[in-house]
C-alpha cells in the first residue's frame, strides 16, 4: 500500500506566544514545527506502514528550510521526503496550494492520501479538501479513526453532535483531527536516516497538468485586502488574595456592581 | 467568467435530521444586510431529503427565494451528492456571495464546492461588509478599483492576526462564518418565500462514500451558545468528579458549564462543551475560566464575552492576560465557597 502524508512547517502559533510591547506578535520568537493535525496523519500512515508494511512519503510545499520537517518525519518512519519549493509558487492562498500540492501528487502512486484538517497558522481547513477536488478522488475530513480493509478505508468522521463511520474505496483522501492518535517520537535511528535521507526537491516545471494561471500569489483568487497583528483584549484586575473568603468578596463584590446578580 | 452574470446573495441552509440548523438562520440575518447593501435578494439553499417544509422557516428568516434540492440520496451529508447539489446550484443560479456555515459540515462541503466552481472561499470570517477593491484606489489608478465587493474579515495565526480578504476576479465571492458570530433577525410570521425545486440528478460514483453508523452524541445539556452565564473548567479543575463544584456554580447563577479542550481530550465532558478555536465560539455576558491556563486557541474562543472572571493558582497564567478579573488561588477553595455566597446574596436581595 502507498500512502502520502502532505505536512506543513508552521509557525507554533499555540505554545509560547510572545507579544512586542506595542502589542503586535513577535514573530521571530516562534518555533517552527510541524502542523499538529500533519502529526497525527502522519502517525496513522506510521501505524498502517506497521500494520501492513505501507510505504509512507511524505510532501510538503514551502520554503526551503520546510526540509526540516520532511526529515522529521523521516526520523519517526517516513520512507521518502518530497519538498515543493519554488518562487514563482509563494503567496499562495487555498486554491493556488491545493494546485499546486496536486500538481505534484499527480507523479506519484499512492492508495491513500492524508492531510491534516487544518494548519494552526493558516487555520482554513481548505487545503485537503481541495486537493482531493482537484485529483478527483474521495475526500473525507475531520478522521478521529482510520483503518483499512482490502481495498477500503473505514473512518469514523466527526461532527458537531455525532460520528460517522464511512467506507471509501481508494483511492482518496483523509484529513487527520490531532486528537487521532498520540504521534510517537523519532528514534535515534530514525535520526540518523533522516540526516543522512536525500529529500527531493520539485519546483514548478515538476507539477503536472498545472497552469501558471492557478499557482502563487498572481493564481490565487483571494486577495488580502488588509492585514494587522491583533490587539489583544487587555488584562484587567488580578489580585492575589490572602485567603479563599477575600476571593470570594471580591468576586461576588464584582458580580453585584455588574449586575449580574 | 463574466462577473455581471453573478448576481444575489445565496445561504446555504444547513440541516441535521432534517432540522435547520441555527448557524442558517444566522446567516440569513448577514445575507439580508449585505443583499440591502447591494440592492439585491436573498436566496437560501435547502438540500436534503423529505425537506421541502422547512421552506417556510426560511422565510421567517429573512429568505426571499428558497431554492429546494431533495433527493433520497441526499439524506445523511455525504462530501460528493452534497459537493454536486451546491455546484449545480452555483453553476446554474450565478450567485455574486455565497454563505456556509463554518461547521463541521461547512468546512468540508465549502473547500469542495469552491474548488469545483473555481473561485475563492474565505473561512471563518468574522466580519462581512461590502466595500472597495483594493480598500484605497491606488494613485494613478482609479479605474481599477472595484466596487461593491464583499469584504471578508477573518483571524488567522491562531488568532493572533485579522485579515481582510476580497475575492475580486472569481464569483460566486464564498466565505465560511462560525455559529454565533452573526445575529439572525426577529422571525416574521407568516412570511413566504418564492420557492422553486432543483435536482441535477445524482448518481452514485466512486465519490460517493457509504455511511455504515451514525453515532449521536447523547447529550441533555443546554447548548453552551446560547448561555448568559458560563462556568468553563480546564485541567486545572484535576478530576471529572471535581466538576461538580462548577456545576454547582453554574446552577445557583443560572448558567451552564463548558470546558477547555484538555478536558475533552481528557475524556471528562464531551466536546460539545468545548470552548475555543476547534470548539465553539461563545459570547456570554460572564465566562468563568476556572482552572484554565490560557492558551490562545482557547482565548480566541471566548475573549469576546463581556465579563471574564479567571480562578487560576498559578500567577503566570496567560488567561490573566484577558480576564477583567483575574484571582490567584486555589479553585477547590474558592469554588465552594463561591457558590454559597452568591446564594446567600440572591436569598437576601
Amino acid at each position: 500500500m502507498k500512502i502520502i502524508v502532505c505536512i506543513k512547517q508552521v509557525p507554533d502559533t499555540k505554545g509560547g506566544v510572545k507579544f512586542n510591547p506595542d502589542g503586535t506578535l513577535d514573530r521571530g520568537a516562534m518555533l517552527a514545527i510541524m502542523n499538529p493535525d500533519d502529526k497525527a496523519g502522519l502517525e496513522a500512515a506510521l501505524r498502517l506502514k506497521d500494520q501492513y508494511g505501507a510505504e509512507v512519503t511524505v510532501l510538503t510545499m514551502g520554503l526551503p528550510k520546510a526540509a526540516d520537517v520532511l526529515r522529521e518525519a523521516i526520523a519517526m518512519g517516513a520512507d521518502k521526503g518530497i519538498l515543493v519549493t519554488d518562487r514563482v509558487l509563494g503567496g499562495a492562498d487555498t486554491w493556488a496550494t491545493s494546485t499546486t500540492i496536486a500538481g505534484a501528487i499527480r507523479n506519484l502512486d499512492y492508495d491513500l492520501i492524508i492531510t491534516g484538517r487544518q494548519a494552526i497558522d493558516g487555520d482554513t481547513a481548505q487545503v485537503g479538501p481541495q486537493i482531493a477536488e482537484h485529483l478527483q478522488i474521495p475526500v473525507i475530513s475531520y478522521a478521529q479513526d482510520i483503518k483499512v480493509e482490502g481495498d477500503k478505508v473505514i473512518v469514523q468522521r466527526q461532527y458537531d453532535d455525532r460520528y460517522h463511520i464511512l467506507e471509501a474505496q481508494m483511492p482518496c483522501l483523509v484529513t487527520a483531527l490531532s486528537e487521532l492518535n498520540e504521534p510517537r517520537y523519532m528514534t535515534p535511528g530514525g535520526i540518523f536516516d533522516a540526516c543522512a535521507a536525500e529529500i527531493t526537491t520539485w519546483g514548478r516545471k515538476d507539477l503536472k497538468d498545472v497552469d501558471d494561471a492557478n499557482i502563487g500569489l498572481a493564481g490565487s483568487p483571494t486577495k488580502i485586502a488588509k492585514a494587522s497583528d491583533k490587539v489583544r483584549k487587555g488584562a484587567g484586575e488580578k489580585i492575589v488574595p490572602d485567603s479563599p473568603e477575600d476571593a470570594v468578596s471580591y468576586i461576588v463584590g464584582k458580580l453585584q456592581e455588574k449586575h449580574v446578580i | 467568467m463574466n462577473l455581471e452574470e453573478y448576481k444575489g446573495v445565496y445561504v446555504f441552509a444547513q440541516q441535521v435530521d432534517n432540522e435547520i440548523s441555527g448557524i442558517a438562520f444566522e446567516l440569513l440575518g448577514k445575507a439580508k444586510q449585505l443583499a440591502g447593501d447591494l440592492n439585491e435578494k436573498v436566496t437560501a439553499v435547502l438540500i436534503g431529503s423529505g425537506i421541502k417544509g422547512l421552506a417556510d422557516q426560511l422565510a421567517e428568516y429573512g429568505a426571499d427565494k428558497v431554492i429546494v434540492v431533495d433527493d433520497p440520496e441526499l439524506k445523511d451529508y455525504r462530501t460528493e451528492p452534497y459537493a454536486h447539489a451546491l455546484a449545480s446550484v452555483i453553476n446554474k443560479y450565478k450567485p455574486e456571495i455565497m454563505l456556509v456555515g463554518a461547521t463541521a459540515i461547512g468546512r468540508d462541503l465549502g473547500p469542495t464546492v469552491s474548488a469545483r466552481v473555481a473561485t475563492g472561499l474565505t473561512a471563518d470570517c468574522t466580519q462581512l461588509d461590502i466595500g472597495d477593491f483594493p480598500l484605497v484606489a491606488i494613485p494613478g489608478k482609479e479605474a481599477e478599483q472595484k466596487h461593491n465587493q464583499l469584504l471578508m474579515t477573518r483571524p488567522a495565526f491562531g488568532g493572533n492576526t485579522i485579515a481582510t480578504i476580497a475575492c475580486p476576479n472569481n464569483r460566486p465571492q464564498m466565505a465560511t462564518v462560525r455559529p454565533g458570530v452573526m445575529q439572525k433577525i426577529e422571525p416574521i410570521k407568516g412570511a413566504k418565500a418564492d420557492v422553486e425545486e432543483f435536482n441535477p440528478g445524482f448518481t452514485p460514483d466512486k465519490r460517493y462514500v457509504t455511511i455504515k453508523e451514525v453515532v449521536k452524541a447523547v447529550t441533555d445539556t443546554v447548548d453552551i451558545m446560547d448561555a448568559k452565564i458560563l462556568v468553563s473548567g480546564g485541567r486545572g479543575v484535576g478530576t471529572p468528579e471535581n466538576f461538580k463544584l462548577l456545576e454547582d456554580l453554574a446552577a445557583v447563577l443560572g448558567g451552564t458549564v463548558s470546558c477547555s479542550r484538555a478536558v475533552v481530550d481528557a475524556g471528562w465532558k464531551p466536546k460539545d462543551l468545548q470552548v475555543g478555536q476547534t470548539g465553539k465560539t461563545v459570547r456570554p455576558h460572564v465566562y468563568f475560566a476556572i482552572g484554565i491556563s490560557g492558551a490562545i486557541q482557547h482565548v480566541a474562543g471566548m475573549e469576546e464575552s463581556d465579563i471574564i472572571i479567571a480562578i487560576n493558582k498559578d500567577e503566570d497564567a496567560p488567561i490573566f492576560d484577558v480576564a477583567d478579573y483575574g484571582i490567584v488561588g486555589d479553585l477547590n477553595k474558592i469554588v465552594p465557597q463561591l457558590t454559597e455566597s452568591i446564594k446567600a446574596a440572591i436569598a437576601n436581595k
